[in-house]
């Protein structure tokens, strides 16, 4: 874990701990700011293997900080680019949109407040556990979100018009800024997806 | 709620009991919640009683304390004002507290020979001439009751606010008295209590609350950036993003069209929005394009300046405090330890950022902010405006904490509420207003510090001592500097390490003192935050390299520092201590300060988190003298211990190439309520002069913490802070 | 721009930019003052308030964005759970500075409103936004534990 090893730096001999600042900065996947359009994949001839590459350029966005920051691993989101821990502490509660007194929404408004860096959206809110991408691979993410039992129960048409659609998805691209956009665009993303669908949503290996 | 709108009007020549002073005429709301005005006043037919400049009391009975310590946080308000009705036998209830106006021949910090608050010094300095103001009104209120009923003085008793005389059977309260009292010959030499009889003093049944708390839990109390005034403008500065840039050129023009910006002008300190409003003075800030001239700035980074700190730290500097001789004895010790503390810049971030309200119409000017040294913040403003000092008043505001930040040896907010206020020109009033990346990207820091100690070993006892501290001044180049800065050594560097409480036969503590360009600052418990860690991190290794218990161990070298031992063996009796641990994952670190005359020793109760120590509880015992209230020193114990903790986990500026990184709380990290541990206080009886608590409980707190992490098997952390941060 | 806005009960007009965040249309255009600046930035809970009864950042909600919705501040907070918390913020002399206190009580309100009987949990989750530079927090702890009690009885 990062954050173990941030702490755990600072209790060595201080000749090391000098370095240690520098150990800090995340397990953040190099990002590209495109996407490699659709037709670009079709000199790709087994299906499978189309498949699975037109999945790992759409994991560009799916393993995005814009992203992942709102599919942790636990019960606490992160923030920003370098997808440190969120501050203040917040967690996921009941439905996502936090806990009594600490809701989402007591802080993040209906649109992005640039003045202050806030991100907003109307249904800003957490994924639920099970779609937690924070630390997985995308053969895992791949898996997970082609399995309704862990996508709030969406068929492949349901998952590839949320994909697409929908405006909170959609932030990822417009976040503001002092934040990195998801790569390409939304419309871009779905394409993408929809490819990967149509030749047989096939998961990457690991 | 017009209820906000602070209309002063023309101030009012008034005379005073204690001599011809100026005072201030605000409404009754303002003045009752923000105080100074009221100083002086004496009501229309005279029915108010005030014997010296301390104190006033109204016919309705109301005894109303002019505190000449800022409130920000550290109880003055409650603390001097118990000290008055203590000796006056005021009933609680009726007692209010008010600032006192900028006047140092009336309310200079006796410690210091300025109006000012620091160095927890305001119980301190304040003891015996509180007791006195009030045992003066007291012997007057007598006086007038004795003439009145025609007995002797001797024969009056005094409780809780009003008078008897039990042979005629005749009572009466203050107010009835307070006009005829103000008659009275003026006694020199009152007689004080003694501490046995004390009823409010010491007092801890809950009985004498806090005297601020009800205007601060309902949104009443008034700070200075609740200023408001017809015509008022906001004014936000923008500051170089280095510190010792100039401006070379700025372009206002997107700025000026800002809906609501009024004017733009350069002041020393940068360029000056001014707006109808803070938001469109922010907003119009955001709008300035203006070229920095970079040429004198500093530019280093922390990483640059800590490997320049290290290297020097690796040669003698100049002595500080030594006896014996470490260095020989050091080269003979049967083993030597070295250890490396690296300690970082740290911002105050007070709740309420710097701010001001200054009005001015060419020949007079009156100031209301959170002003913690008065009398050079009152000269730098006249200085500025190129007014005679009377020709100025200040009125000193609650503040939204200050942890030091307001204390400026240089009066620079002054200035720049000065500055600003003479490039717009007179009848303009101005609220000048710091926002929070202001304050955390505006310096003023703790100074970066590192220390290199050399402990000596033998016989299984600690033979030799030495520390080279390296860091900046505070004090160089202030008014404060003739007086603490002697023989180019800084006490304020080397506070807490140039002498320790340990009986080392060998020992040493010298200094480098660097030069910057950031602008550092005392920051809660100034040097004892750097030279507690050190001292309290290293003697904890060497005792336990040498098979010693954290308490035993320090309590066997204690013997010429029996205060310190006492609190030593107070917390572990509270803390019911059994050695350090770890016991289910939980170890217990010691850590012992003198800081201010008072002492304080914590127990930290730690475990490993995921995310760095998480700090389970904290046991403290504290010996400040008598205790004047009891509730206010645990109070300040359990505050300063998180404030401390937040620091020693997460606090750090860190500069890039001169850039300050943090910004605000996202990325300067402070503690919060899930962070805190429980905490348990014992007072420790004493007879000795009150001492301060506003700062003596934030250094201990750090070492006791990083003592556990050893325990632990996490090392002693020789770079704060102890969880780096995840930027 | 000239708004509309309802504030403790009473409509108020205000002439203020759109982009103008709920605070400072508050403080600066209302003259309620005790919501406080702290960070600017939703980091610190100084400038809490209820928008339709539930707690807000005021410095980050747009005047723009505020609609309709009834703003609360804590000049007008009332109701049992308010009499309650600054009751026992009184009784144990939480505030220190008190600068963030308007908004630790608006955040404390908020809690008891939803649950009766917050554990420490609920407080630490509740309260986290509510940053304290005295560190009352302890304090805090306690008087909204107070406050439970006292509204259960």
């Amino acid at each position: 874990m990062m954050r173990a090893q941030a702490f755990l730096a600072a209790g060595v001999a201080a000749v090391t701990v000098l370095v240690a600042a520098a150990v800090a900065q995340t397990t953040r996947q190099p990002t590209a700011k495109d996407l490699r359009p659709v037709p670009s994949f079709q000199n790709i001839a087994d299906q499978q293997a189309r498949s699975i590459a037109l999945f790992e350029e759409a994991g560009k966005v799916l393993q995005h900080a814009r992203c992942v920051n709102c599919h942790p691993a636990t019960e606490r989101p992160l923030q920003s680019d370098a997808m440190r821990p969120h501050q203040p502490l917040v967690v996921r509660g009941a439905d996502g949109h936090g806990v009594p007194g600490m809701t989402c929404n007591t802080c993040h408004h209906a649109a992005n407040f640039d003045a202050a860096r806030v991100p907003g959206h109307p249904q800003w809110h957490l994924a639920p556990a099970s779609m937690a991408w924070e630390g997985r691979t995308l053969g895992e993410i791949c898996a997970q979100i082609k399995d309704p039992n862990r996508n709030g129960g969406k068929d492949m048409a349901a998952l590839l018009h949320h994909m697409a659609e929908d405006t909170l998805v959609g932030w990822g691209w417009a976040p503001g800024p002092g934040r990195e956009p998801a790569p390409g665009t939304q419309a871009a993303f779905g394409g993408l997806l929809r490819a990967w669908a149509d030749a047989g949503a096939h998961c990457p290996p690991s | 709620m017009t209820t906000h709108d602070v209309a002063l009007s023309r101030r009012a020549m008034l005379k005073g009991a204690a001599g011809l002073v100026i005072g201030l005429y605000l409404p009754e709301k303002a003045r009752a919640q923000s105080g100074a005005a009221h100083a002086f006043r004496r009501a229309a037919g005279g029915a108010d009683f005030a014997p010296n400049a301390f104190i006033r009391i109204g016919a309705d009975d109301t005894v109303t304390v002019l505190i000449k310590h800022i409130e920000f946080g550290q109880g003055p308000f409650t603390g001097l004002a118990t000290l008055v009705a203590e000796e006056l036998d005021a009933d609680w209830s009726k007692v209010r507290a008010e600032h006192a106006p900028s006047n140092t021949d009336f309310y200079k910090n006796l410690a210091f020979g300025v109006q000012g608050t620091g160095g927890s010094t305001a119980i301190a300095n304040s003891y015996d001439q509180m007791r006195k103001a009030g045992a003066t009104a007291r012997a007057m209120l007598v006086a007038a009751a004795a003439q009145s009923w025609g007995v002797p003085a001797r024969e009056i008793t005094v409780e809780r606010g009003v008078l008897r005389h039990t042979g005629t059977g005749r009572e009466g309260r203050f107010g009835q008295f307070a006009e005829a009292a103000a008659r009275q010959p003026v006694p020199a030499d009152p007689p004080l209590k003694d501490p046995s009889v004390f009823r409010l003093i010491g007092r801890d049944d809950g009985s004498v609350k806090k005297l601020d708390s009800a205007a601060k839990s309902n949104g009443t109390a008034q700070f200075t950036i609740d200023m408001r005034e017809p015509g008022m403008l906001t004014v936000v500065v923008a500051h170089p993003p280095r510190f010792g840039a100039r401006v070379a050129s700025f372009d206002a023009s997107a700025a000026r069209a800002v809906q609501g910006v009024v004017d733009v002008k350069q002041v020393p300190t940068g360029v000056a929005v001014y707006a109808n409003g803070t938001w469109p003075a922010i907003k119009g800030r955001e709008q300035l394009r203006i070229s920095w001239d970079e040429s004198a700035a500093e530019k280093r980074s922390s990483d640059q300046l800590i490997e320049e700190y290290r290297a020097l730290a690796r040669r003698p500097g100049r002595i500080a405090g030594a006896h014996g001789d470490a260095i020989t004895t050091l080269a003979r010790a049967e083993r030597i330890i070295e250890a490396e503390y690296v300690f970082p810049y740290l911002a105050h971030a007070p709740m309420e950022p710097l701010d001001g309200f200054l009005g001015w119409d060419g020949q007079r000017a009156h100031a209301r902010f959170g002003s913690q040294l008065q009398t050079l913040d009152h000269q730098t403003i006249a200085t500025v405006l190129g007014l005679k000092p009377e020709q100025v008043e200040l009125e000193t505001m609650l503040a939204g904490g200050s942890f030091g930040r307001r204390a400026q040896q240089t009066s620079h907010l002054a200035a720049e509420l000065a500055e600003v206020t003479k490039a717009i020109g007179p009848g303009r009033p101005v609220k000048l207003v710091w926002t929070r990346e202001d304050d955390i990207r505006g310096g003023y820091y703790r100074p970066l510090i590192v220390h290199r100690m050399r402990g000596g070993l033998g016989d299984g006892k600690i033979v030799a001592w030495t520390d080279t501290v390296v860091s900046q001044s505070i004090l160089k180049g202030s008014p404060f500097e003739a007086v603490m800065a002697k023989g180019g050594i800084d006490a304020t560097s080397v506070e807490g390490a140039k002498e320790i409480p340990y009986d080392i036969a060998d020992f040493r503590c010298d200094l480098h003192t660097t030069d910057v360009g950031v602008p550092v600052l005392w920051w809660r418990s100034v040097g004892h935050t750097h030279t507690g860690y050190a001292v309290e991190c290293f003697v904890d290794e060497l005792l336990q390299a040498t098979g010693q218990d954290p308490v035993a161990g320090r309590l066997a070298m204690m013997g010429k520092a029996p205060r310190e031992a006492g609190v030593l063996r107070a917390v572990a009796e509270l803390a019911q201590w059994s050695g350090p641990g770890p016991v289910n994952g939980r170890a217990r670190g010691v850590a012992v300060v003198k800081s201010f005359d008072s002492y304080v020793a914590q127990i930290a109760e730690v475990s490993a988190g995921d995310d760095g120590p998480r700090v389970h509880k904290v046991w403290c015992a504290v010996d400040c003298g008598v205790p004047v209230n009891p509730d206010v020193i645990r109070a300040q114990m359990e505050g300063g211990i998180g404030f401390g903790v937040g620091a020693a986990l997460y606090g750090e500026v860190a500069l890039d190439e001169g850039r300050p990184v943090p910004a605000n709380f996202d990325t300067y990290r402070v503690l919060r309520i899930h962070e805190m541990p429980q905490v348990e206080v014992r007072v420790v009886n004493s007879s000795e002069k009150p001492t301060g608590v506003g700062e003596p409980g934030v250094p201990p707190i750090g070492p006791a913490v990083a003592n556990a992490m050893a325990r632990l098997g996490l090392g002693r952390p020789r770079r704060l802070p102890l969880v780096r941060a995840v930027a | 721009m000239a708004l509309a806005i309802k504030v403790n009960g009473t409509m108020q007009s205000v002439d203020v930019d759109n982009d103008a965040p709920l605070l400072w249309v508050l403080r600066d255009a209302l003259g309620l003052a005790g919501t406080k600046f702290g960070c600017g930035v939703a980091q610190c809970g100084a400038c809490t308030v209820f928008v339709d009864g539930k707690p807000m950042r005021s410095c980050t909600l747009p005047i723009s964005a505020l609609g309709t919705r009834e703003v609360t501040t804590i000049e007008g907070v009332s109701g049992r759970e308010a009499e309650a918390v600054q009751q026992a913020w009184i009784a144990r002399d939480v505030p220190q500075c008190g600068y963030c206190q308007s908004g630790q009580v608006m955040s404390a309100v908020a809690l008891l409103k939803q649950i009766k009987q917050p554990s420490d949990r609920d407080i630490d989750l509740a309260m986290n936004g509510n940053v304290c530079r005295c560190a009352t927090y302890a304090r805090i702890r306690a008087a909204i534990h107070d406050a439970a009690r006292a509204l259960e009885g």
